[in-house]
């Protein structure tokens, strides 16, 4: 069976993970109710959707 | 490549497929506006788009061919005599998609997909309820 023949030295393996950043939600605020939501989706917190409701909101 | 490929196969069989599609647009354009995952949203906007068309045409084959499609004539009617008109100055585009977020058991995204026009807000789900018992009893009281 293949196996490595030398263990990954702490420098190469920091090197390979170089690029593995994860990145941020681009967040804004809902201009309704000033919760955070996900651009181009309905405010999960008000259900408002470009002025206008469309979906319940939570706990409605 | 993807030449010569539309659509999405949703992980069904075609005959699966061509139902779950029948069943969406029947209900979108029976109550104007339904819940469903994002992709099938997405899938549906073909398919009642052409039904939209066929009822703007108003003769009878395209209103035997959107039965040949939706199978229930009494949507089909509504199509026909109160959808189509609210679209008659419009050229397409006669739905639309609003992303709703993820659902909580398999985090699928979810859409809301409406016919354009419908623009009233969406009633809260108590309102919609009490409405409804209003009604009931009402009729419950003529039927008295």
């Amino acid at each position: 069976m293949a196996v490595p023949k030398r263990r990954t030295s702490v420098t190469k393996k920091n090197k390979r993970r170089a690029h593995d950043a994860l990145t941020s939600p681009a967040l804004i605020r809902c201009p309704q109710c000033g919760e955070p939501r996900l651009r181009h989706r309905a405010c999960p917190s008000c259900g408002v959707y470009r002025g206008r409701k469309v979906t319940e909101a939570r706990g409605e | 490549m993807r030449h010569l490929n539309s659509g999405k196969k949703l992980s069904r069989t075609s005959a699966h497929r061509a139902s779950l599609y029948r069943n969406l647009v029947r209900e979108l354009l029976a109550r104007d506006r339904i819940r469903t995952t994002d992709a099938k949203a997405k899938e549906v906007r073909r398919f009642a788009d052409r039904m939209v068309t066929l009822g703007k045409q108003g003769t009878l084959a395209a209103r035997r061919r959107a039965i040949a499609f939706l199978r229930d004539p009494k949507v089909v009617r509504r199509l026909f005599d109160d959808v189509a008109p609210r679209f008659a100055e419009r050229p397409g585009g006669y739905t639309r998609v609003i992303k709703l977020g993820t659902r909580v058991g398999d985090a699928a995204r979810l859409s809301m997909i409406e016919l354009t026009g419908t623009s009233e807000s969406v009633e809260s789900e108590k309102k919609r309820k009490r409405r409804r018992t209003k009604k009931t009893s009402t009729e419950a009281e003529a039927a008295k």
